[in-house]
């Protein structure tokens, strides 16, 4: 399975990112697979002149594509041209490309939420009118049309994270290649559900001060990060602390909030990233599945209930009341 | 031969989008003008929202600097606040970021600038068929060895900082995980794991050896490692003389600790160092798509020119230090922080071969630091204070990227951004035209390389480019 890769506007995090795959790296991975790139700009030989007929050898179809994939978002401005980027060394836009070159491919698919769905290229007043490829924000209809369908009949298929997991996209790229990506696999928004069933607060080890509502004041504090602190790990899609990230790591376990980054506007939370908006003194933003009034009963009960280790806790940067350990006589 | 025009793109093997115009005359670059063909807008996009947001937006700038950003944004929103970051916080910010710079240097010589010597171009030559088994693109065994170790050393950051790129973990006041003496164990054992690697592959001899020549005539003979393929394919090819740079050398200064920075900061010219100082710096526009006058950056615009009209032919601002160019980098950063190796090569200009020995020697030292600092961390310290951001305030947060000196420049109005200014290490040296008509540091690299006649993407070109190894997503951001 061949893909050509392009990086359009965005920050190249998830190909870096994805350089991290581990057992095995992502070389031996993909060639393990069948999976190679007709070129990525930041891996392959080519450049410059060697690219360019490879480049129209696509768009003519003389060469059948397999794998679209777009990093970043798609620049539109200024003033619907593009321009905002070129292809170096083309005369054309991104834009024009990535038209051009979608309907060719088997599969067309974005990588990063900036190519999802605008991403942090598109915050603040989005000043170089970015989308993403099938998707502006919340909205269908990026650069393609919401009813746009690949060759092999999937709308774009939606890896979204900012960055992404390198397991993500390599294992996106693998059921690809195994033709086992059907459109079931898929959510609403099309991103594959092997990791967009999952919340981010799955497996976060912050979940006991989570169930007594014990939460951290200020960041690098053991809590929750939910009440006070912006986390969104309750209602955003990852399975980010079931995997792990960089070996071990993941944003709630390194003492800073889960953004929601996989989700479309996550750029723009109308609220500091790291502040809870809240309502009478009530988070707005309610764990996903659950019904306000018995979020609002639970969480009286359970901080009522809150033992002195977990609330102590919550509000340290390291444990400073171990569990207490029933000691069985012998 | 006939005078003509190249149009070189797309460059790949580079972070980011890069178009190159060269006008060849006689077998040789006659001119060139570097495009930066790619804007984003970070600048306007900051204004208006909370300071510390800067703090979630700006590593976006860039997936390869992304801790360089962050650190400095913070760096900025500290100095806003007049504050700083505990001692302890600043040594876990340092140990971030070095891992990151370290992983940077490595991905540039093994991803993307070793390859172009496995080109079939250099069939016939002593070592080719070496570098065809270690560095074909995507394929050669040092690709695949440094991959597995710059994951696996890239677990420090996931330790400390949750994931890279993007973490949220440097604040203001220091980090945001306190590390235990469990975790301060792994972050040895991953770099004693990542110190295997460079002594049996990239340096085939311990760091500290590497890091005791004083010469360039030293480095030219080191024989082992894939340091060592790199220093007879440069020999063989006349990398020394390759790609002269402008002779000033600037860095800001890399991690700020307690007890100063680790690599000192500076100017380095006609081998004399001095201080510098920011007021100097002054953003051109004359050949960027941009509108506005020159400024420092303190209080610089950026706002596009839409219709992209001439002289304009970049995105990139052209940055100047009392007017002039400087080259900035790894290489600039040993240079000014004094290393003997370092200042002996800058004796004798900057170069290809320079700038990717000065990568390499301080692959070397950034191990020995990182290492010490992992040894420094004291676990019942304090990791993070909570710092008030200012509803009014000015800061400037200055560091350096694996690529170069870093700056932010931030005001804060009313309690939101109203200001914000970025020069990253490649605005400097990719940096267009300024109103004097005086190219930016790597257009005047660039004249008298090579040309074959069959060459439509020259590979004198290319080695050149690679070895500033720029960062295109921050240059124009």
């Amino acid at each position: 399975m061949n893909v050509l890769w392009l990086q359009s506007a965005g920050c190249g995090g998830c190909t870096m990112s994805l350089l991290c795959a581990e057992g095995p790296n992502v070389f031996d991975l993909l060639d393990g697979a069948g999976v190679d790139f007709l070129w990525h700009p930041a891996l392959s030989e080519a450049t410059g002149g060697e690219v360019l007929p490879l480049l129209s050898a696509v768009e003519s179809g003389e060469i059948a594509l397999d794998v679209l994939a777009i990093e970043g978002s798609i620049l539109t401005g200024p003033k619907g041209t593009g321009k905002f980027h070129m292809l170096s060394g083309t005369g054309r836009s991104m834009l024009d490309w990535v038209r051009s070159l979608a309907p060719k491919a088997r599969h067309v698919m974005a990588v990063g939420t900036c190519a999802t769905y605008g991403g942090i290229t598109s915050a603040g007043g989005n000043p170089a009118s970015a989308v993403g490829v099938q998707y502006d924000g919340h909205h269908p209809g990026g650069v393609l049309a919401p009813e746009f369908r690949s060759q092999s009949g999937l709308p774009v298929i939606n890896v979204a994270g900012c960055p992404t997991h390198p397991d993500w996209v390599t294992e996106t790229l693998l059921l690809l290649a195994a033709d086992d990506l059907p459109a079931a696999a898929l959510d609403e928004l099309g991103r594959p559900r092997f990791y967009a069933d999952h919340l981010v607060h799955h497996a976060c080890p912050k979940n006991e001060y989570y169930e007594y509502k014990a939460s951290a004041e200020e960041l690098s504090q053991l809590g929750c990060m939910m009440e006070h602190l912006g986390c969104v790990g309750t209602q955003a899609v990852g399975d980010c602390n079931i995997r792990g990230w960089n070996g071990e790591g993941s944003c709630t376990r390194a003492g800073y909030p889960c953004i929601n980054c996989t989700a479309p506007e996550f750029e723009e939370p109308n609220h500091p990233f790291t502040d809870t908006p809240k309502f009478a003194g009530i988070p707005v933003g309610l764990p996903t599945d659950m019904p306000k009034a018995w979020f609002m009963a639970l969480a009286s009960l359970s901080k009522a209930a809150t033992p002195k280790r977990i609330g102590q806790n919550a509000v340290s940067d390291r444990i400073k009341v171990p569990p207490q350990k029933t000691v069985r006589k012998s | 031969m006939s005078d003509r025009n190249l149009l070189v793109g797309p460059f790949n093997r580079v972070e980011g989008d890069l178009e190159i115009r060269l006008e060849v005359a006689d077998g040789q670059v006659a001119a060139a003008y570097v495009n930066s063909p790619l804007f984003r807008g970070f600048e306007p996009m900051l204004l208006g929202k909370a300071p510390q947001d800067a703090l979630t937006i700006t590593p976006r700038i860039c997936g390869i600097c992304s801790i360089s950003q962050s650190a400095a944004a913070a760096q900025a929103l500290a100095a806003a606040a007049g504050a700083t970051p505990t001692p302890q916080g600043a040594l876990v910010a340092a140990l971030l970021h070095g891992v990151e710079n370290m992983c940077d240097h490595l991905t540039h010589f093994n991803l993307f600038f070793m390859p172009d010597f496995a080109r079939p171009a250099y069939q016939g030559r002593d070592w080719h068929d070496h570098a065809i088994s270690r560095f074909t693109a995507m394929q050669g065994s040092g690709l695949r060895q440094a991959t597995e170790a710059r994951a696996q050393l890239l677990h420090i950051v996931g330790l400390l900082g949750g994931k890279w790129p993007h973490t949220l973990a440097i604040q203001p006041g220091g980090v945001t995980r306190a590390p235990t003496a469990r975790d301060r164990i792994r972050i040895s054992s991953t770099l004693a794991a990542f110190r295997r690697y460079l002594e049996d592959v990239l340096f085939g001899a311990p760091v500290e050896d590497f890091i005791a020549l004083t010469t360039g005539e030293a480095a030219r003979n080191w024989s082992t490692g894939d340091a060592g393929t790199f220093m007879q394919i440069a020999d063989d090819l006349g990398l020394a003389s390759s790609g002269p740079g402008p002779g000033r050398y600037l860095s800001f200064g890399a991690y700020p600790m307690e007890d100063g920075r680790s690599f000192g900061p500076g100017l380095w010219e006609a081998d004399s160092w001095r201080a510098v100082n920011t007021d100097e710096i002054g953003e051109d526009l004359s050949h960027a798509w941009m509108l506005g006058k020159t400024a420092h950056p303190r209080d610089g615009q950026t706002e596009p020119d839409e219709d992209m009209s001439d002289p304009g032919y970049s995105w990139c601002k052209a940055p100047r230090l009392a007017g002039q160019t400087i080259e900035t980098g790894a290489f600039a950063r040993q240079v000014v922080d004094g290393h003997a190796m370092a200042l002996d090569l800058a004796r004798h200009g900057s170069s290809v071969f320079a700038r990717v020995a000065g990568r390499l020697l301080e692959i070397a030292r950034t191990q020995v630091l990182l290492e010490k600092w992992a040894r420094d961390i004291t676990p019942e310290a304090r990791f993070l204070e909570q710092v008030a951001v200012p509803q009014e305030g000015v800061g400037e947060g200055l560091l350096e990227a694996a690529r170069g000196s870093l700056g932010h420049w931030l005001r804060i109005e009313g309690g939101k951004i109203a200001g914000y200014q970025i020069i990253a290490p490649t605005t400097w040296n990719f940096s267009p035209r300024d109103a004097g008509g005086v190219p930016g540091p790597l257009e005047a690299a660039l004249v008298g390389a090579p040309v074959a006649e069959d060459e439509d993407t020259p590979l004198s070109v290319q080695h050149i480019v690679r070895s500033f190894d720029p960062c295109m997503v921050c240059t124009v951001h």
